[in-house]
């Protein structure tokens, strides 16, 4: 059988059952076996490979497999390499398969032949060129092996046309060991007793949290030992929705646009337990100040994140989820009843300082944290949030809600505008059973919007809640807050976009006034199987409040433009 | 420079994999460190190959690097040393004219008190090779300046540890368990 047809084979062998992809020259011969293989891998025709790799993201976050991305050599794997770093930096597991020129003309300077390896081993965890038809089932078993184990991240198996004609014995072994690679560090129950004994006697312990609870699937494992150990928690950007928002031990978000109580509390407490995440500056603000008084406890399964930013007391590398379970039977049952409250104090403070202007405004334009907080009610905190990058992220992070996990769908390290479009669909493909609503502005909308016709030709229901305010929100922001108010090139002029809705086929209303929104969005969530693009046009000027702004720490808080935050 | 930095020895045990000298080197290039000397060779185990790179920086920097490397999953093992916990050694080649030293008087001594060995001498030139640490095939260098070196070059560094066994031994020891371990788990 042909190394295409192997590729297949081992791919349905590994479970897979859809990809995303984009046809080319070096890939056809893997194309051409795709045709005999329609019934079994569906293939989402994207409209770009950027996207292909996007709505592997989305389709591996929401599933909680592994992602894959079919694409061409050259052009085809560098339009990819925006995907593989942003799932680099958010841990996301994925196996793109780039095809290239014939083992015999690499290095000459071929027809789209680009170096891929080169390229892409700095932002893959692993990356491989089969060159020969025996090696293919070898190399996708480890390929998806190290892309899902550990700390997961995406893999290139740069495919050689050669190798793809070539005809080899199909003999497909999964792979479940490899000798210079250690995913899941042994649990060392000493430090774990001995992180135990600090928040048995810590007067005011606090978890801070990220992806890595959901991608260890350690959401009820978290709750528990919140509930048991009476512990108030707080979730980075990447670990919203692990917890439900209205469980009572969950203070809110961190970071520079996140919640005040666990911002300020982070500078106050005497024991800091961060589990699954690993102190982006987004979230430390200047480590300078960040959390000095506090014993800090980091559980992680990459121990090249243990100390990396913030000096710890005690450093467990391990999985989430096996470590949270035996933290569980470890600690006494108590309470921090007082303690807790200090974070509910603050967080009522932002409430009426910053967040009811922002979700429930009288007068004046739309805002967009209204939009968000809406949707949010409508959909009764069971939508999938997909976010686009800037001043749209933000507001969906603040002001959604979530039931369920595995709800919120971000670009957080890479922060790439553009994420969302192509994420929804993955999102989509991945859970149709679930309404799926991506809030974007104008900038990102338009950086991947090509996508909108994989929306259409795949007649997936995602719900575009776009945030017009004409501007590159976020840049302008920064403009007016820290470059003395010069708008340097974040206007935009933008299309009709209810022509470009149209032009796809895709149901659309654009709101202006206040009075129309809810029966908009209404409209928008009436049929969950169908696409909808709703814009709104919001507030101009409108900013993200609160903010740490760019070097200060984490106690260094703005309301607005003018105020700080006086505890 | 930070103050706090210092020549670190940083030894690397991989699988023989094509591309793993780019993935170990883009990690010093990302935090723009300088790599000072670099060896590849094989190690005292089948299939094993160790590098070793010569950088310097902070302990804080040298450590963040090494599980950078070591997260690479080619890499089997990554460590770093100081000077005072391995011993090492460089190999010095030097070339000069024959003509420079034939009836120099202190030709001799300088070759004894260096410890020095004459490789080849020819009616042109003269090679002259020295082991050392680096300070004492630079002082060599000097001492042969006033000949006129017609070529110089320095090896990286190889190093071993002071202590009895390659530290990755006991890593594969573990690995091997835990394939045991994995296999019964899935039979």
């Amino acid at each position: 059988m042909t190394g295409g047809e192997i590729l297949l084979r081992s791919l349905l062998a590994e479970g897979i059952k859809t990809v995303f992809g984009y046809p080319g020259g070096a890939i056809m011969p893997v194309y051409d076996k795709l045709y005999d293989f329609q019934d079994q891998i569906r293939h989402i025709l994207v409209r770009h490979e950027q996207g292909a790799v996007h709505a592997a993201q989305g389709f591996a976050r929401v599933s909680g497999q592994t992602g894959v991305a079919i694409v061409t050599s050259g052009p085809g794997a560098t339009n990819a390499i925006t995907g593989l770093a942003d799932a680099m930096l958010d841990s996301t597991p994925l196996v793109v398969i780039s095809g290239q020129v014939g083992a015999s003309l690499l290095g000459s300077d071929a027809f789209q032949e680009t170096d891929v390896l080169g390229m892409t081993l700095p932002i893959t965890k692993w990356s491989y060129q089969i060159r020969r038809p025996e090696d293919v089932a070898w190399a996708v078993a480890r390929a998806f092996y190290i892309a899902r184990t550990g700390r997961p991240g995406p893999v290139v198996l740069d495919f050689a046309k050669n190798a793809q004609v070539a005809t080899a014995e199909f003999n497909y072994k999964p792979v479940r060991f490899i000798r210079s690679y250690l995913p899941t560090p042994d649990l060392d129950d000493n430090k774990l007793r001995q992180a135990a004994d600090l928040i048995n006697s810590a007067k005011k312990p606090f978890v801070v949290y990220g992806q890595g609870i959901l991608l260890s699937h350690a959401e009820r494992e978290l709750t528990t030992l919140l509930d048991k150990a009476g512990l108030p928690a707080a979730s980075t950007l990447l670990g919203l929705s692990a917890l439900d928002s209205t469980n009572p031990h969950y203070k809110g978000m961190l970071g520079m646009h996140g919640n005040i109580g666990p911002n300020i509390k982070t500078n106050e407490c005497d024991v800091l337990i961060a589990v699954g995440m690993r102190f982006d500056d987004r979230v430390t603000g200047t480590v300078e100040t960040y959390a000095r008084q506090a014993k800090v406890i980091h559980i992680d399964i990459d121990k090249a994140e243990i100390g990396k930013i913030i000096p710890v007391e005690i450093g467990i590398a391990a999985d989430a989820r096996e470590a949270l379970t035996r933290l569980i039977d470890l600690v006494n049952p108590a309470r921090h009843d007082a303690w807790e409250a200090e974070f509910d104090k603050c967080n009522n403070d932002e409430l009426t300082l910053v967040s009811q202007k922002e979700t429930q405004p009288n007068s004046g334009n739309i805002r967009m944290g209204e939009v968000v907080s809406l949707v949010a009610r409508k959909a009764q905190s069971k939508a999938i949030v997909v976010t686009d990058v800037g001043q749209n992220q933000m507001m969906s992070a603040r002001y959604s809600t979530f039931a369920q996990t595995r709800s919120l769908l971000s670009s957080g390290g890479l922060g790439t505008m553009g994420f969302g479009l192509p994420a929804a669909v993955g999102a989509k493909v991945a859970a149709p059973e679930r309404s799926v609503c991506f809030f974007t502005g104008d900038g990102g909308l338009q950086m991947t919007e090509q996508e909108l016709g994989t929306i259409m030709q795949e007649k997936l229901g995602v719900k575009i809640i776009l945030l017009n305010n004409n501007w590159l929100g976020n840049v302008r922001q920064w403009q007016e807050l820290f470059f003395g108010a010069r708008y340097s090139f974040t206007r935009l002029a933008n299309p009709d976009f209810m022509t470009l809705a149209q032009a796809y086929g895709i149901k659309h209303r654009r709101v202006e006034k206040r009075e129309d929104l809810e029966s908009a969005v209404d409209e928008m969530l009436s049929d969950i199987a169908e696409p909808y693009l709703l814009e709104v046009h919001v507030e101009e000027c409108d900013n993200v409040f609160p903010m740490i702004p760019p070097g200060k720490g984490v106690t260094d808080i703005m309301l607005n433009e003018k105020d700080w935050y006086k505890a | 420079m930070e103050q706090d930095s210092r020549l670190y020895t940083v030894t690397v045990y991989t699988e023989n994999e094509v591309g793993i000298l780019n993935q170990i080197s883009i990690i010093f290039t990302r935090r723009n460190l300088n790599i000072w000397s670099l060896t590849v060779s094989s190690s005292a185990l089948e299939g094993v190959h160790k590098f070793t790179i010569a950088c310097r920086t902070t302990q804080k920097n040298i450590e963040a690097v090494v599980h950078q490397i070591e997260k690479r999953i080619d890499v089997l093992k990554a460590f770093y040393y100081t000077d005072d916990e391995i011993i090492y050694q460089e190999v010095a080649l030097y070339k000069v004219q024959t003509d420079n030293i034939l009836d120099s008087p202190d030709f001799e001594a300088l070759i004894r008190r260096n410890s020095a060995q004459v490789l080849e001498i020819n009616r042109t030139y003269t090679v002259i090779q020295k082991t050392g640490h680096c300070e004492d095939t630079q002082r060599l260098y000097d001492e042969l300046s006033s000949y006129g070196v017609l070529q110089f070059v320095r090896s990286g560094r190889v190093a071993i540890t002071k202590s009895t066994a390659e530290r990755v031994s006991r890593f594969l020891e573990m690995q091997e368990v835990r394939e045991r371990k994995t296999m019964t788990e899935n039979a």
